[in-house]
């Protein structure tokens, strides 16, 4: 390992799965669903009844002020980071806040703020809506929020690139640390709309599973009867840090971030390209990145949302781009998709399969796809040794981020 | 008719539900922003909650006169 590798160091997430890392990893490897029927009484309105809610509820471990000026999606990302950090053992280190920088984003942002504090304009005036407002619905708000409590001083940056947001935030800390900007960053995603305009939204888009009477098998990556995502809710973060300044302070290290690849299509605001030629281009060069060749890729956590087309493109592109070997999984079976926060609680897992020489299951692949010409651990988890592992993400927009961790 | 006492207590309350205050901390000699540590935006909920509860208008040109709670228990006590 060089010394300016860029080596991952904490790890945090609140999940549908679990409300910390442990737990939802055990989740994962148990095959365990995350996805419930909605019992709010919007959710009788809607096509779509379904959802992966969170496991622990933010109020159970927040007080209940500091609820009152976040948004869920601030909140939660507060959480997954201050875990993060705690497990880099960064709590009360003297890190130099100088050297420290935020990297974290969300696909939607504070929509659930803004659609409230909507509901308190019409219904009491003006002067009802609250002064938190602005700073709970900024797009910027989780990764600022994140930079004030853990005293980041090196930027606070904020992507948004719709599902693969996590991933992206992950790809500029590591170009953040390697360009010498920073020594350690916290890098993630976070999502909380499980509301009922953006999930009217996307069902009115044709885009979720509407198996509202299974909830448990509504998320089934490449088998036959897929029909749509499932939302799902969350955050993930990651601590990225320059592999010798881990070192010096004796850091657990879980593994490298040895590359990431980053293309648009050009070519539709919601489809995928047929080919996935975006696909293709960035997990190319995420593996050039790493400075390994597709024969090293051993295992993929993918994009694979259960949608009909969007996964069989995905499994295309890795036909051309890696090749027949690696084995599979979509951990969105189990978890739902988490949007913005998909590509930074997909990362956490492959960093654990890496670790752990286990793949995750892919739930309810019952009946696959004709086309699924790659080996998938479905039902249940896989032993494999792992010394370098894909994480794939893709977002409306045409976003595609492809990045390559490895046995560090 | 509030008395004073029962304006202070009316806003220990409000405090608490929007800035955690403990509501034994509050007097009316207390600041409260050096004492209460009730931020510029939390200080805005309070102000309307306070309208609110006690059937007054507090503009916001005075809100910068309200420097202690006795401040503003004066001057809600003077309105209402």
């Amino acid at each position: 390992m060089s010394t300016t590798d860029v080596v991952v160091t904490g790890l945090g997430a609140t999940t549908p799965l679990g409300g910390d890392v442990a737990s939802t990893w055990d989740a994962m490897l148990a095959g365990r669903s995350g996805v419930r029927a909605l019992t709010q009484e919007w959710a009788g309105q809607l096509p779509v009844r379904i959802a992966a809610e969170l496991a622990v509820d933010p109020s159970e471990v927040m007080e209940r002020v500091k609820l009152r000026r976040l948004d869920r999606s601030e909140a939660i990302a507060l959480i997954a980071a201050h875990q993060a950090w705690a497990d880099a053992g960064l709590k009360d280190s003297g890190l130099d806040p100088e050297r420290f920088a935020v990297s974290f984003g969300s696909g939607i942002g504070g929509a659930q703020t803004l659609l409230n504090q909507d509901d308190i304009l019409e219904a009491s005036g003006p002067r009802r809506v609250s002064p938190h407002t602005v700073p709970m619905l900024m797009p910027n708000g989780p990764a600022a929020w994140v930079g004030l409590e853990l005293g980041a001083q090196a930027g606070v940056h904020s992507m948004a690139s719709a599902c693969a947001t996590g991933a992206e935030a992950l790809s500029l800390g590591l170009d953040i640390i390697r360009s010498g900007r920073a020594d350690v960053v916290m890098a993630g995603g976070t999502e909380a709309v499980i509301h009922p305009l953006p999930i009217a939204g996307f069902a009115s888009m044709r885009a979720m599973s509407t198996r509202n009477d299974e909830p448990e098998k509504a998320s089934r990556p490449w088998d036959k009867g897929r029909d749509g995502f499932v939302l799902g809710e969350g955050a993930g973060a990651l601590v990225l840090e320059r592999a010798d300044h881990a070192i010096a302070r004796g850091a657990t290290i879980y593994a490298r971030l040895a590359g990431a690849g980053i293309t648009s299509d050009g070519y539709d605001i919601v489809q995928p390209h047929p080919e996935g030629a975006g696909a293709i281009r960035a997990i190319r060069r995420a593996i050039e990145d790493a400075g390994i060749t597709k024969a090293d890729i051993v295992h993929v956590n993918a994009h694979a949302t259960s949608t009909p087309v969007g996964d069989m493109t995905e499994i295309a592109a890795l036909l051309t781009a890696v090749g027949d070997h690696p084995v599979l999984t979509s951990t969105k079976s189990m978890s739902g998709h988490l949007l913005g926060a998909a590509g930074a609680l997909e990362s956490i897992a492959t960093i654990l399969a890496i670790r752990d020489s286990v793949v995750p299951p892919t739930i309810n692949l019952d009946d696959p796809d004709d086309k699924l010409a790659l080996d998938v651990a479905a039902h249940k988890s896989r032993q494999l040794d792992i010394p370098a592992a894909l994480n794939n993400s893709f977002g409306f927009g045409g976003h595609n981020v492809a990045l390559v961790f490895t046995r560090a | 008719m509030a008395t004073r006492a029962e304006i202070t207590s009316g806003l220990a309350e409000i405090l608490e539900e929007v800035a955690g205050v403990n509501p034994d901390d509050v007097a009316e000699e207390k600041s409260f922003t050096d004492d209460l540590d009730v931020d510029s935006l939390s200080m805005v909920e309070v102000v309307v909650a306070a309208e609110e509860k006690f059937g007054v208008k507090i503009p916001d040109n005075e809100v910068q006169n309200l420097k202690t709670v006795g401040d503003a228990v004066s001057f809600i006590e003077a309105n209402h």
